[in-house]
Formats: structure tokens, C-alpha cells, sequence
């Protein structure tokens, strides 16, 4: 693979790890939102620049899956639901941001260093592919564990399930029908989830976990 | 057709028995049916096993069925060593049929016996053929399940079903440990054929593991102390002729999976290898008489002393590792056709012993000793039959377990050939405990016997005894006559083993037929040498003419006179010599350090008309100081893992996040 090919890749696999960290920091769900977003059309168009290196026609498809289910449909359905909920603005960290961007720098060191040591005969791109990817899948966790708010989980497994599409499509031959499979499994858990934020609400009169967590607390 | 296939086809004759078993199992048929199948095929497997060892014992007979894991298929394989334990097995298991044909009839709970008595046949049998660990291990599962079924098979009982739970815990332990010895046998590349195993040769550092892992996995299902908690429990709840399968035969296809991992896969071994058998296997023969004294449940002392039987069998196996590892390989012979002479031995007097306690049991209902008594005159053909197995089990001569105990000890007074002082100051250590094992044996048979068919009955149940029916009774006069048989000619078994023993230590001793007047001598008639004929035949003589001469000589009148009566013309069968008086001076000795046993006596003052009372506390070591930490341990665990229930989500997010990370570390970070 020429350099070029190369360098492109590795620049868009980088800003995606990068707006993950974006994600750690922000501190109002509408921006939270839209910071997503934005990490969805860096991964189209990650996806795409590798359907075109590859030479893969279907990659386009899951780049275009990407684009209008991830940048739009969830994000304008998110929006919505938040501010219908009203709680555009609350983001409650169990852990303060510094801490957690602090980690999560540590998080992508440490996903590089091991798929660095691990894959030493496997493909160039296919390696900083997979490190990026494992970057963003722990950055995902990190946000899903470090947030209270029920819908800045929701952004963090979609983050992390980014994470998994890169890694899919940085590794060659990967099925289409995997690619599929893994959008739509998002899109039904994202269902579940959007029912489940009002059931919540409806319940407890907001969306913040603990209150689950305080009820269960209580019974158990 | 090839010994292989017959016995495979025996094998599946029993598994279509347990078919049978269940679907007729509530008709009458159904005890004949099951027990008549299982007479036939077992014989004719003693008979494939017997021709085999005897005509070509060299020839290994193999098959591959297209069953188990699909790229080794299951692997079967008749050599000299299975061959001599499926003799075994399938002998004991004949007579065990032959003995439940007829006291299967007093059976409260057939239909639980019928179907899995034929599965734990079958399953003893395929692990004696398996030439694959997976085989292995399924057949070894599969045996102890349809034990444990029979173990249960009286389960209202509440102590029969903790039986049940302790076997099948110690059970799976055991299968446990086996599994991680095949997986290190089988090495990286995953070779499970036990050809494969023993192409690889000597597993480096692994050795004392694997060693370790198949004393624990075989130990636990033969009993080795402090691995035998759920001998004692077990083998007394099943029927009595389940029992005798289990005592007598099923901790024997555990000493046959001993001696296949270590001296067959293991390679060849190094000193040192003897030393924790040495240990494991006399600290058990000890430990185990002593139980068995203590006992007055007789079902419980016959288990005690199957403990006592195989750490006997593993000092033989012990002893044939530190010779072989020295390459004193007439010595390893020696050791080892000890071992194996034993192993015939116990499986033919422990059988023996427990059908006569079943039959006990059939006539009084009463398994407690200080409930029987005077047995010989309402039974005298199962107390004649007891006695053999007694004297045999308690080495006596002419009988059969003398010859293979004598063995035994010449195998240990060579010890001072050893080059390594460990041994050299072990064995004879060995050496003595194994004495002490035998006399207390004996003292432990005198005792049950004595108890339960001598004196005058104890209860209402004893008086009223009958003896059991004729089946029975032949099942155990076959055994009898077998044990001293091979008791008077054991110059035909030590020959019959020499290809056995030739296989696992590239020697045998020499042959013995050729001996006049059917000697033994096993290592050069200058040291010793034994001939059990001429010991049989002069015991009978003189017994004879002893009988004889006190009749002749002595006065030959008649004198009725009250026995035992010191003033007490009436008095109750209650005073006289219990099972506990017998055991008192022995628990007196070793009780303290044994069994941290506690006497105490609780008078009455003078005046009051409550009885005096004296209870005896006993203490078993191996639960106290090796279980319940272990249970403890383990309950304080899964009380603190109990909180993991009660995590909020984001909690177990973070178990699941830093469980992730933390593997993620190690792998940065491995060299």
C-alpha cells in the first residue's frame, strides 16, 4: 500500500480515537450529542477511504449505514428525546473529567501497547487499525462506566460499538453480513434503550441511574 | 475375534442389560434377567482376560470406534495390565451377580439397583480399556455416576444421601485432578492417545505434578487417607453386593489408573518418585485398621479396611518405583508382583467379606455389631465362609492374603540395597507400619468375627437369624474356595503376572512352577522362600490330629456345665465382651494422636438411680484439619462473593471494564 493510502487511514482512524476523548469531555448532552455525531461521520468516512483502499464495494454500504443511522437518525432522535425529557444540560460524572481524560489517555497507551506486542506479523494498517479501535472501544467503557446519566451511556456503547466497526473494517474480508448484523443489533439495542430511558423517567422522574440503583439499594 | 472386540461386545451386552434393567424393571423377570446377563457376560470376559494373559500376553489387541472427540475417535486397547484388572473386575463382578440373584430378593428398592448395577460394570470396564484420556475420562465419569446412583439407592435416608453428596464431591475432585495430569500428559500439542502419551517420553519438570495429580485423582477414588472420607460413608450405604462391588473392585480400577499414568504414560521414573506413594500408601494402611477397629457398624469396618487394604497395595506400587528408579529391576518386580497379587487378593476377600455381611444383614437387619452375636449357630454357612474371608484378610496362612503380604515384606527387606538414605531410612519405617497394619488386621477381624458370630445373641434379631439362601451362599463359597486357592498355589499366580509385571518393569521374577513342591521363592532360596501347600497341608494335618487326640486322649465324656456364669447363672447377653471392650486397649494406645479420642465417665453418686455412663468421643483428623477449612474457606468466599449480586449497573460495568483493563495489562506486560 502506497504511503499516502496509508497516512489517510491512519489520520481518520486517529481523529475517531480522538473525538472519543472529545466525548470524555464534554459536559452538556446536547454537545455530548453532537460531538457523537461528528464521531460517526469521521467513521463513514473512515469506512469509505478503506472500501476504496481495499477495493471492497460493500464497505460503502456501511459507511452510508454509519452516516445517516449514526450521524443523523440517533443524534436527531436523542436530541428530541432529551429535550422532551429536559435534561439537555446535566451530564453527572461519578468521576471528574480531568481524572477521566486522564485515564482514558492511559486506556489508548495501553491498547496500543498491546496490539503493538500481539499482532508483530500482522499488516501495518490492520495493526494501527486495530489499536485505534481498541482505543475507542475502551474509551466507550470508560464513558459508560465514569456516567450517571443513563443517555451519556447509551452515547458511550454507541462510541464503543464505532470502535468495533473500525476494527471490522480495518481487518480485509471482513462479511458484510457481520458489518449488518452488528449496525442493526445497535439500532434494536438503541430502541430498547430510547424505550427504556422512558419507562425510567416515566418511574423515577429522571434518568439518572442512581435512582435505580438506590431503589434496588432498598429492596435488596 | 479379537480379545478387544469380545470384550467391547461385553461391555455393550451391559449397557443393553441397563436398558433392560429399566424397561422391566418393575416385572418379576427383571432380578434374573439383569443378574443372569451379567453373570454370563462377566464370566465370559474372565475368560477372554484369562486366555489373553495366559496364551498372548505380548499382543496388544486395539480398536478405534468412531466415537468421542472426532480427530482421535475412541481408542480401546487389551494389554497384559488391562487384561489382569478386567480378570478382576469381571470376577468379582460375576460373583457379585451370582450373589444378588439370590439376596437381590430382599432388596426393598429394586428397581433402583437393576438398571445401574450392569452401567457401573460396563463403565469399571471401559476405563480399564481406554486407550485415549478422553475415553478415560468419560468412563471414569461414567462409573462414578452409576455408583453414586447406587449409593443412593436407599436415599430417604439421611445419611445415605449425604453419602451420595461427599462421594460425588470427592468424586468429581478426583476426576478433576485426573483431567489436569491428561491435559499435562498431553502436552501443547493436545496428543490424548495414551500411544502418544507414552511416545513423548519423560515430561521434564512436570513429572512430580503430574505424579502428584494422579496420586490425588486415583487416591481419591481408591481411598487413600486423608483423601477417604467418603469411602466410609459410601460403601456401606449401597447394597451389599454393591458394596462388595465397590470395596472390592472399584478402588481397583483406580489402582489400575494409577499404575497406567505412572508407570505406563509417565515414563520412566526416578527415585524419588516412591517416596510420597511410600508415605501416602503406608500412612493409609495404618490409619485405615485403625478406623476400622473403632467401628462397630460391620458394613463400616469391611470399608475401613479396604482403606487399610490399598495403602498395602501402594506401598507395593511405591516400592516398585524407588527399585525401579535404582534400576534394581528384580526388586521392582518383586514390589510389583505384590502389588498386583494383593490387588487379586483384596478383590476376592473383601468381596467375600461384605457378601457375608449382606447376609448378615438379610437375617438380623442389624448392621451394628453390639446387636449381634452367636451367628455361627443359626448361620453356620456364612459364618464358615466369614471366617475364610477373616483369616484370609487378616493374612493368615495358607490363605491367600498371607502370600501376597509375604511378598510384600521380602520387596521391603531388600530396602537395604537402596542407594539414597531417604529410602533407606524410610522403607523400614514402611516396613514397620506395615506390621503394625497386618497385626492390628487381624486383631480387627478377630474382633468382628468374634463379636458378631461368636458369644450369645445380643438382640431378638440375632436369635431368630436363618441362613441365606443357596445362591448366596455358593457366590461366597466360589470366593472362599478362590482365595484359598490361589492362597495354597501362588506360584501360578506370580507366573500368571509375570507378563503384567514384565510390561510395567521390563523384568519379572523369576518362574516359580518349576520350583518342587510348588514353592516360592522370590528372590534366592538362601534368603526365603514359602510354600503354601505344605503350610496348608500341615495345618490341616495337625489340625486333625490335634482334634484327634483331645478327643481320643482326653476325657471324651460329655459335661454340660454353665459357661461364663462366675455366680451370674442368667445373666444378659449384654455383659458380655463387646465390640467396644475389644476396641478399648487399642484406642487406649492410639486414640490420643489418632483420633484425639476422649473418654469420659459420668458416675452417679451413691444413692441415685440414674446409670452410669461412659462416652467415648473420637475425632476424624482428615475432616477436622483437612475439610472444614476447606469448607470453611470456601463459605466465607461465596459469602463475600454474595455481594456481587447486589452491584447497581454501573458497578458491574466497572467489574466487567476493569477485568478487561486488567487483562489488557498483562498481556502489555508479559515477557
Amino acid at each position: 500500500m502506497d504511503k499516502f493510502a496509508f497516512d489517510i487511514a491512519h489520520f481518520l482512524a486517529g481523529s475517531l480515537v480522538l473525538v472519543s476523548l472529545l466525548l470524555l469531555y464534554q459536559d452538556r448532552l446536547s454537545a455530548l450529542l453532537n460531538v457523537f455525531a461528528f464521531q460517526a461521520v469521521v467513521l463513514a468516512l473512515s469506512v469509505s477511504w478503506q472500501a476504496y483502499v481495499q477495493g471492497a464495494p460493500h464497505l460503502y454500504l456501511t459507511a452510508a449505514i454509519a452516516l445517516i443511522v449514526k450521524a443523523i437518525v440517533i443524534p436527531v432522535a436523542l436530541h428530541r428525546m432529551i429535550r422532551r425529557l429536559g435534561i439537555h444540560r446535566e451530564v453527572e460524572t461519578a468521576l471528574n473529567v480531568g481524572t477521566t481524560m486522564l485515564a482514558g489517555l492511559a486506556l489508548v497507551a495501553l491498547s496500543i501497547v498491546v496490539v503493538l506486542r500481539v499482532t508483530a506479523d500482522a499488516g501495518t494498517l490492520a495493526r494501527e487499525d486495530l489499536a485505534f479501535a481498541l482505543s475507542v472501544v475502551l474509551l466507550g467503557l470508560l464513558m459508560m462506566v465514569t456516567r450517571r446519566n443513563a443517555v451519556s451511556q447509551v452515547v458511550g456503547f454507541m462510541s464503543l460499538e464505532n470502535g468495533l466497526i473500525l476494527a471490522a473494517t480495518g481487518a480485509k474480508g471482513m462479511p458484510f453480513v457481520v458489518e449488518i448484523s452488528v449496525a442493526f443489533s445497535v439500532l434494536v439495542a438503541f430502541i430498547v434503550i430510547g424505550i427504556f430511558l422512558f419507562r425510567i423517567r416515566e418511574c423515577f422522574d429522571t434518568v439518572d441511574l442512581q435512582a435505580l440503583d438506590d431503589l434496588r439499594e432498598r429492596r435488596g | 475375534m479379537a480379545p478387544i472386540i469380545l470384550l467391547l461386545w461385553h461391555v455393550a451386552v451391559l449397557l443393553c442389560t441397563v436398558g433392560l434393567g429399566v424397561v422391566i424393571r418393575r416385572s418379576a423377570l427383571a432380578r434374573r434377567a439383569v443378574y443372569g446377563v451379567s453373570i454370563a457376560t462377566c464370566g465370559l470376559a474372565v475368560a477372554v482376560a484369562l486366555v489373553h494373559l495366559l496364551a498372548s500376553p505380548a499382543i496388544d489387541s486395539i480398536a478405534v470406534l468412531p466415537l468421542g472427540l472426532p480427530w482421535i475417535g475412541a481408542n480401546f486397547r487389551l494389554d497384559a495390565l488391562s487384561a489382569f484388572f478386567v480378570l478382576v473386575i469381571n470376577l468379582g463382578g460375576a460373583a457379585a451377580s451370582l450373589y444378588g440373584l439370590g439376596y437381590g430378593r430382599h432388596e426393598s428398592e429394586p428397581r433402583r439397583v437393576l438398571p445401574f448395577f450392569p452401567a457401573f460394570l460396563a463403565g469399571m470396564n471401559l476405563v480399564l480399556l481406554a486407550d485415549d484420556a478422553f475415553t478415560f475420562l468419560l468412563s471414569w465419569e461414567f462409573m462414578s455416576l452409576a455408583s453414586w446412583a447406587l449409593v443412593m439407592t436407599h436415599h430417604r435416608d439421611d445419611d445415605n444421601r449425604r453419602a451420595g453428596y461427599v462421594y460425588l464431591v470427592m468424586a468429581s475432585a478426583g476426576t478433576f485432578a485426573l483431567l489436569l495430569a491428561f491435559g499435562l500428559l498431553a502436552g501443547p500439542e493436545g496428543g490424548y492417545a495414551f500411544a502418544t502419551m507414552r511416545a513423548r517420553g519423560p515430561s521434564g519438570d512436570l513429572t512430580g505434578l503430574v505424579l502428584t495429580l494422579a496420586l490425588l485423582g486415583t487416591g481419591s477414588k481408591a481411598g487413600l487417607v486423608p483423601l477417604h472420607v467418603w469411602l466410609p460413608l459410601a460403601h456401606p450405604a449401597a447394597p451389599s453386593h454393591v458394596s462388595a462391588l465397590m470395596s472390592g473392585v472399584m478402588t481397583k480400577v483406580a489402582v489400575y489408573g494409577f499404575i497406567r499414568i505412572v508407570f505406563d504414560l509417565l515414563g520412566p521414573p526416578a527415585w524419588w518418585w516412591g517416596v510420597p506413594v511410600l508415605i501416602a500408601g503406608a500412612g493409609t494402611a495404618a490409619l485405615g485398621v485403625l478406623y476400622a477397629l473403632m467401628q462397630n457398624d460391620i458394613k463400616r469396618v469391611l470399608a475401613y479396611s479396604t482403606i487399610e487394604n490399598i495403602g498395602l497395595i501402594f506401598v507395593g506400587l511405591g516400592l516398585a518405583l524407588a527399585f525401579e528408579g535404582n534400576g534394581m529391576k528384580a526388586a521392582a518386580a518383586l514390589a510389583m508382583t505384590a502389588a498386583l497379587f494383593h490387588v487379586l487378593n483384596h478383590a476376592l476377600f473383601k468381596s467375600l467379606l461384605f457378601f457375608g455381611a449382606g447376609a448378615v444383614l438379610t437375617a438380623t437387619g442389624e448392621r451394628r455389631m453390639e446387636m449381634l452375636g452367636g451367628l455361627l449357630n443359626r448361620m453356620p454357612a456364612t459364618g464358615l465362609l466369614f471366617l475364610v474371608g477373616a483369616a484370609a484378610i487378616s493374612a493368615l496362612p495358607p490363605l491367600n492374603g498371607f502370600a501376597s503380604e509375604w511378598l510384600m515384606l521380602q520387596a521391603i527387606l531388600l530396602s537395604p540395597d537402596l542407594p539414597q538414605w531417604a529410602l533407606k531410612l524410610l522403607v523400614p519405617v514402611v516396613g514397620a507400619l506395615l506390621a503394625l497394619a497386618a497385626a492390628l488386621a487381624a486383631a480387627c477381624f478377630v474382633r468382628a468375627f468374634g463379636i458378631t458370630f461368636l458369644g450369645r445373641p445380643r438382640s431378638e434379631a440375632a436369635t431368630k437369624a436363618h441362613d441365606v439362601d443357596r445362591l448366596s451362599i455358593t457366590a461366597m463359597a466360589i470366593l472362599a474356595l478362590l482365595c484359598l486357592f490361589t492362597g495354597v498355589f501362588p506360584a501360578l499366580i506370580i507366573d500368571a503376572l509375570a507378563p503384567v509385571v514384565d510390561g510395567l518393569t521390563d523384568t519379572r521374577m523369576p518362574v516359580q512352577t518349576h520350583i518342587a513342591w510348588l514353592s516360592i521363592v522370590p528372590i534366592a532360596e538362601s534368603r526365603s522362600s514359602y510354600n503354601g501347600l505344605l503350610v496348608f497341608l500341615f495345618i490341616t494335618v495337625s489340625a486333625s490330629l490335634a482334634a484327634f487326640v483331645i478327643h481320643r486322649v482326653a476325657s471324651n465324656r460329655v459335661r454340660r456345665a454353665p459357661a461364663w456364669d462366675c455366680g451370674f447363672p442368667n445373666s444378659s447377653p449384654a455383659t458380655q465382651y463387646t465390640a467396644n471392650s475389644f476396641a478399648q486397649p487399642v484406642r487406649r494406645v492410639f486414640g490420643g494422636f489418632a483420633f484425639r479420642a476422649t473418654e469420659r465417665v459420668d458416675m452417679p453418686a451413691p444413692g441415685d438411680g440414674r446409670p452410669a455412663r461412659m462416652t467415648v468421643t473420637l475425632h476424624d483428623l482428615a475432616w477436622e484439619l483437612v475439610y472444614d477449612p476447606v469448607v470453611g474457606l470456601v463459605n466465607v468466599l461465596a459469602e463475600r462473593l454474595n455481594h456481587l449480586q447486589f452491584l447497581t449497573i454501573r458497578r458491574y460495568l466497572s467489574l466487567v471494564f476493569g477485568a478487561l483493563v486488567l487483562l489488557l495489562l498483562i498481556i502489555a506486560s508479559w515477557p
